[in-house]
């Protein structure tokens, strides 16, 4: 298994030798979104303006994390299943995207912009969200915030554990699992 | 007759949904750990470690194991000799919710309305209760925090008499294939047969909440066909969350019921390996 550290934002350069099943510890400022987050950023797409962040380069955590016990940064933030965000993901990484972390099988579409816009799709472990809130070292809401959980946050993260689910070249973890 | 005070119910309930979500229960530990041993693939090896590693933060530290902190499920024996005082049982239970997922740090994850604009209720409630009317003068409480993702890869299907035995096991099979890794594995397989529509899928999540976790089914046939099922999933590949390995499940249960001539139901109900579920009797 290979081992690789990067610190966001991520060029293509970055990216461009990490092949599916590499591990990955990633720092630096992401972004969390999913299901509703997802939708509303498409309703802006549309009305022409623009996304919360600057999303050139940059890595979308699909999680709607636990609320923060007192002395905590945030509350427990495993990935969620990622193919509810499918139907928008070509889009945003045509916009600059470099990544996307969750867990799961992606469709087609996806592959085809990650080979397109050499864009990551990272997969964390699902379910191990208490050890995954101890890698996140700051939290804020940038936009949404009426949504709750599913609000946009921006974390500041310290290797955090991720394998490459779907490389630049469209190999994928989940089909070589099933080929060996 | 008994007479059990509502308050009594709020309270235990409200403990159940923060014990529930800390706490993994230690047949599912064991099986995961066993699961670590069996491994030789490097990745596979990893994401158990991570899992071994998650659940022991989350009861060393009180944080909830994964933060889908489900759907709330209740599984109700209430027996008819009981008579509940100060409040309907059913208000009781949802404010036991309300309570355990603010105090506890929980995360709420129920919407009002289903499809358009999904606002979320704020408290984790309605919970789901399924109630039955048992003998006795208690109330047994089995509280399940059912998570999203692996709900989502159930499914259920109307096959006939003709399609047998095989027809049974090739909808299992095809069920937790097409899943792969999105239920989180390794998981645990409920599989409902009989009955009706709805009877089918409640007896598939009773089978997935049965324990302990590979207690097989009474009938022996069920059983062999449990354990046949299991090495089949297992043979899979899918491993722990899809990434490849020999555990794609950790057990399969399967809940029958007699059925009518022209029918023969199957609905499979899935768990994540944080299989959370804890048990009260007042």
């Amino acid at each position: 298994m290979r081992v690789f550290k990067l610190k966001t934002p991520l060029k293509e350069e970055d990216v461009i030798d990490l092949r599916a099943g590499d591990r990955v510890y990633l720092s630096g400022k992401i972004y969390t979104a999913r299901d509703m987050a997802h939708r509303r950023f498409m309703e802006a797409i549309e009305r022409g303006e623009d996304l919360p962040f600057d999303i050139k380069d940059q890595v979308i955590f699909y999680v709607g994390p636990a609320p923060a016990k007192p002395g905590y940064v945030i509350g427990p933030c495993g990935p969620t299943t990622s193919y509810r965000m499918d139907k928008y993901t070509p889009i945003l990484h045509k916009l600059g995207l470099r990544g996307t972390i969750g867990k799961g099988m992606r469709g087609k579409e996806v592959k085809e912009a990650l080979k397109k816009y050499k864009g990551v799709y990272f997969v964390a472990t699902g379910g191990v969200a208490a050890l995954l809130c101890k890698k996140v070292k700051s939290s804020r809401i940038i936009a949404y915030e009426d949504l709750g959980t599913e609000a946009v946050r921006e974390l500041e993260v310290e290797d955090l554990p991720l394998f490459v689910g779907i490389d630049t070249r469209g190999n994928d973890i989940y089909e070589k699992a099933l080929e060996s | 007759m008994r007479v059990i005070d509502a308050k009594e119910i709020v309270e235990a309930v409200a403990k159940l949904c923060m014990d529930a979500n800390y706490y993994l229960p230690e047949d599912v530990k064991k099986a995961l750990e066993e699961a670590r041993e069996r491994e030789d693939n490097q990745i596979a090896r990893q994401v158990l470690d991570e899992i071994i590693e998650n659940y022991k933060i989350a009861e060393r530290e009180k944080l909830p194991i994964c933060q889908d902190c489900g759907t709330s499920v209740f599984l109700i024996e209430l027996g008819q000799d009981v008579r509940i005082e100060n409040g309907y049982l059913y208000d009781a239970i949802n404010e036991g919710v309300r309570k355990g997922y603010s105090e506890g740090y929980l995360r709420k994850s129920m919407v009002y309305d289903p499809v358009i604009d999904r606002k979320n209720t704020g408290d984790n409630t309605p919970a789901v209760i399924h109630l039955d009317l048992v003998p006795g003068d208690k109330i047994k409480i089995t509280f399940c925090p059912k998570g999203g993702g692996s709900e989502n890869m159930s499914a259920i299907k109307m096959l006939s008499a003709a399609d047998g035995i095989e027809g049974v096991k090739r909808f299992v099979i095809e069920t937790v294939r097409k899943a792969g890794g999105n239920p989180c594995p390794p998981i645990i397989v409920g599989v409902g047969i009989g009955g009706t529509f709805e009877k089918a899928a409640f007896l598939a999540k009773k089978a997935v909440l049965r324990r302990p976790l590979g207690k097989h089914n009474e009938d022996e046939r069920f059983a062999r066909l449990e354990d046949e099922l299991l090495e089949e999933i297992n043979k899979l590949g899918i491993g722990p969350m899809g990434f490849g390995g020999k555990t794609t499940a950790l057990a399969v249960h399967i809940e029958t019921f007699p059925v009518h001539i022209a029918m023969m139901p199957v609905a499979v109900n899935i768990n994540c390996h944080a299989a959370r579920q804890k048990t009260v009797i007042i």
